[in-house]
């Protein structure tokens, strides 16, 4: 949105009427919101048990009124998608709320899911000006969000999007995590016929087999599918493109055009001496376990390991949620190793400070350098290497190094390793021609346009580990531009 | 959903099920493997395609009944469905002209070998075939494999059946007498660890094909992991056919045991 366009919006006669409404000394004067959660004692013991609870009706709308609706709004820049944040909040202040989410509709495909796990410390609520300026905490942008998209699933106004006539150019879209489901979605809108394939039993890539059912449940992603699939959206589950079938065998098929988001699955192992010993394995599988096949329900057949104390090694999301989950399964000490210090952790803060209530212990400055483990070869003891922080590396983060012979045993039967994952290889090793970066990522021009004509690609796969909103914002894009290409061929 | 369409018992406590499979049928080779999860709640769980016929649109697999799901398995009948089937997956094995080739079986992995053994009759080969497992109940397929086979020995551990002994023996024979060009190795762990140190001794190139535990099957775990000339590989993906004398087989003995006291309590709930 262009400079005008936004004066334009942000000068009709009802936002101006509504600015007005309360004086800003008196919007300044309300304090954050504080989100209501589920008590320790009773979530611990489920990993499908939302912490958060939402917000009310009332308390949303008095959080709406906090936002000074500025001319210059530093959310926006600090949102990767642009969202229209402004205008959403004071839609709910004035309580139109179907504009309100009509509005945040429109940028993002899947606002009840980021307005629950998009990192908004470090993007929109960041360049707030109560932040920046005002020494207060930011609106609560994260919830209000939230909030404007629970109504609207829940309130039976769900929102019809507007369907082009169908066109019958059939697309394949290859991975269901939120990337390919934004790419499917605003695809079905302008006519074309979308299937999306995808490797698991379960629809929708991380947000179900990784983050789990405390941070985001999933009937919230389950709503979202159910509406693609109202929009004519076929799903083929356990197939792999590349494997089932080839990229070419769907040409033969009739797929005019793929969309590529197979995401960053596979995971990084540190390769330490005892790393294959039993009892140590990757998030990826720990969550799986449970979120894709009920490992933490005892009538079902999948078995999880469990232990008096389980380490967790890394400082991300992933980290983060698996230490909970293992809370969850009973572990009587969780901990977090992670090598640099509490500040430098990648994870969501908000989740940070959940776990810490949970009782989350936190290992820090300490590196894993090798496992020990009993004569049944089942993992007993890790070895860290304590490190202090230096000077900052590229990231901008202090670099950790290591204390020369600073070397410390932590006792654990269970080992979680967190720290990282690959591009999934899968589609780069079986298309000849798709260009990809030294580190496995797919590459793609301004357009989303890969080295191949018909392949465009998105989310994790091309940047790496990033964020759902940056792949749900990659899967509009890509969705737009492979409409622009059909457009521009007529 | 998957129907069963076929079930046959091979011995006391092995099944084998032909499930309908169209698109994976289309697409097998030998060496994939399929993951399939039964219901809801399930597991999913690894299993060699030892046949396909596309044009029926089905794969049958070999299943002996022990753990939990596959027990669940062993108790479906002709008519009843699989929710989820996802391959064929794994690296396809390698088939050539190579000359003589040396095919090792043992137990209920047999099932593995055959499609591979036959694929490599079929190339042109001359096959010859050890097959051996601890007792009769265990050694399955031996028909189907007699016939694709110029030359087979049969040995059970117990002699319940074939001659008594340890396959070894025969291998060493084999190997005396003939030129073997080619070896591959499908058993339990231990078998073909001691395969591979024999043919090793010989310098004949060897492949084992591993098992191994698993959950997507697609490289996203690392459940799979095996160690391969000192480097972590994933069998879902790198393999399931590996340089038999390259293999960290210790550790794979022990990393197929990672879920096992787990595994005995669901397997007694299920009593
Ligand atoms: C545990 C965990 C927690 C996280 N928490 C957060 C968070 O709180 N906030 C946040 O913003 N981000 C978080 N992330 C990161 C975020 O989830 C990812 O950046 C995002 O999901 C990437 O989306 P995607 O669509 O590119 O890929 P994915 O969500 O990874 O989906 C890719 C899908 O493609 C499938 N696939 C792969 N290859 C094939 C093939 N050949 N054929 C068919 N299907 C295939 C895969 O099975 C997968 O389902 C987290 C990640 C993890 C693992
Ligand atoms: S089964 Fe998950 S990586 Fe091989």
């Amino acid at each position: 949105m262009t400079k005008e366009e936004y004066k334009e919006i942000y000068n009709q006669e009802w936002r101006k009427e509504i600015r007005k409404s309360v004086s800003p000394k008196e919007r300044m004067a309300i304090p954050r919101v504080v989100m209501p959660t589920v008590p320790v004692e009773e979530r611990i013991h489920s990993q499908r048990i939302e912490v958060n609870k939402g917000l009310s009706l009332e308390a949303a709308q008095l959080e709406a009124k906090r936002c000074l609706d500025c001319a210059d709004p530093g959310c926006m820049k600090g949102c990767p998608v642009g969202m229209h944040i402004p205008t959403f909040i004071k839609n709910l202040e004035r309580g139109n709320l179907l504009e309100a989410a009509k509005t945040a509709k429109s940028i993002s495909a899947l606002p009840a899911v980021c307005g629950r796990v998009c990192p908004q410390e470090k993007q929109c609520e960041a360049q707030c000006i109560y932040h920046l300026k005002l020494n207060k905490p930011a609106v609560s942008i994260g919830n209000i969000e939230r909030f404007i998209a629970d109504w609207e699933r829940e309130s039976g106004n769900a929102i019809i999007p507007e369907i082009t006539e169908k066109n019958g150019i059939k697309i394949a879209i290859i991975g269901s995590g939120p990337s390919g489901l934004a790419c499917a979605g605003d695809l079905a809108k302008l006519g074309y016929d979308v299937t999306v394939f995808e490797a698991l039993h379960e629809i929708g890539g991380v947000l179900k087999y990784g983050i789990p059912e405390f941070c985001l449940p999933n009937y919230v992603v389950d709503a979202e599918i159910d509406n693609l699939k109202a929009l004519g959206i076929k799903f083929v589950p356990n197939f792999v493109v590349g494997v089932t079938a080839t990229i070419d065998e769907l040409r033969e098929e009739g797929f005019k055009a793929f969309y590529v988001a197979t995401g960053a699955g596979v995971p990084k192992f540190m390769n330490i001496p005892g790393e294959n010993y039993n009892g140590i394995l990757s998030a990826n599988e720990y969550l799986m376990r449970i979120n894709l096949m009920d490992a933490d329900d005892e009538n079902a057949d999948t078995p999880i390991l469990t232990g008096k104390n389980v380490v967790v090694v890394g400082g991300g999301n992933t980290a983060i949620d698996a230490v909970r989950a293992a809370k969850r399964l009973g572990a009587e000490r969780s901990i977090i190793v992670y090598r640099r210090s509490m500040d430098e952790m990648p994870a969501r803060l908000e989740e940070i400070h959940h776990s810490q209530d949970e009782g989350i212990e936190f290992y820090n400055l300490a590196n894993p350098i090798e496992y020990l483990a009993d004569e049944t070869g089942r993992v007993n003891k890790v070895r860290v290497q304590m490190m202090e922080l230096g000077e900052p590396d590229e990231s901008g983060r202090r670099r950790p190094v290591a204390i020369e012979g600073n070397i410390e045993e932590i006792d654990c039967s269970v080992v979680v390793v967190a720290i990282g994952v690959d591009p999934n290889p899968i589609i780069p090793n079986s298309v000849e021609g798709l260009k990809t970066s030294d580190w496995g990522t797919i590459e793609v021009d301004d357009e989303k346009h890969s080295s191949v004509d018909d392949i465009f690609a998105g989310g994790d796969i091309v940047r790496g580990a990033a964020t759902v909103i940056l792949a749900m914002g990659d899967g509009r894009e890509a969705a737009a531009n492979i409409d622009k290409k059909f457009k521009s061929e007529k | 959903m998957n129907k069963i369409v076929s079930k046959e018992q091979l011995s006391s406590c092995v099944y084998k099920l032909e499930i309908e499979a169209p698109i994976v049928a289309k697409a097998q080779k030998p060496g994939n493997f399929v993951i399939l999860r039964i219901k809801e709640k399930g597991e999913r769980v690894p299993f060699t395609i030892v046949e396909s016929n596309p044009s029926k649109g089905t794969i049958s697999i070999v299943i002996r009944n022990m753990g939990v799901t596959r027990t669940k398995l062993c108790n479906l009948n002709v008519g009843d469905e699989i929710k989820d089937i996802l391959g064929p997956l794994g690296r396809r094995s390698e088939i050539s002209n190579k000359g003589t080739f040396l095919a090792c079986g043992n137990g209920i992995r047999i099932a593995a070998l055959l499609p591979i053994a036959r694929a490599m009759k079929e190339a042109g080969n001359k096959v010859i075939t050890i097959i051996s497992a601890k007792t009769k109940d265990l050694l399955i397929l031996e028909d189907e494999m007699r016939e694709i086979s110029d030359e087979i020995h049969v040995l059970t551990e117990d002699g319940t059946h074939g001659e008594k002994g340890n396959f070894t023996d025969p291998m060493r024979k084999v190997i005396e007498k003939e030129n073997i060009d080619y070896c591959m190795t499908i058993g339990p762990v231990d078998m073909m660890r001691d395969c591979a140190k024999v043919t090793k001794e010989y310098n004949i190139p060897t492949r084992a094909s591993l098992y191994s535990i698993m959950v997507d099957g697609t490289g996203m775990c690392g459940a799979c992991r095996v160690s391969v000339n000192g480097r972590t590989k994933f069998t879902c993906v790198d393999g399931p056919e590996f340089d038999a004398h390259a293999i960290d087989f210790d550790g794979l003995l022990l990393r197929i045991d990672g879920y096992r006291n787990e595994e005995s309590k669901k397997l007694q709930h299920l009593k």
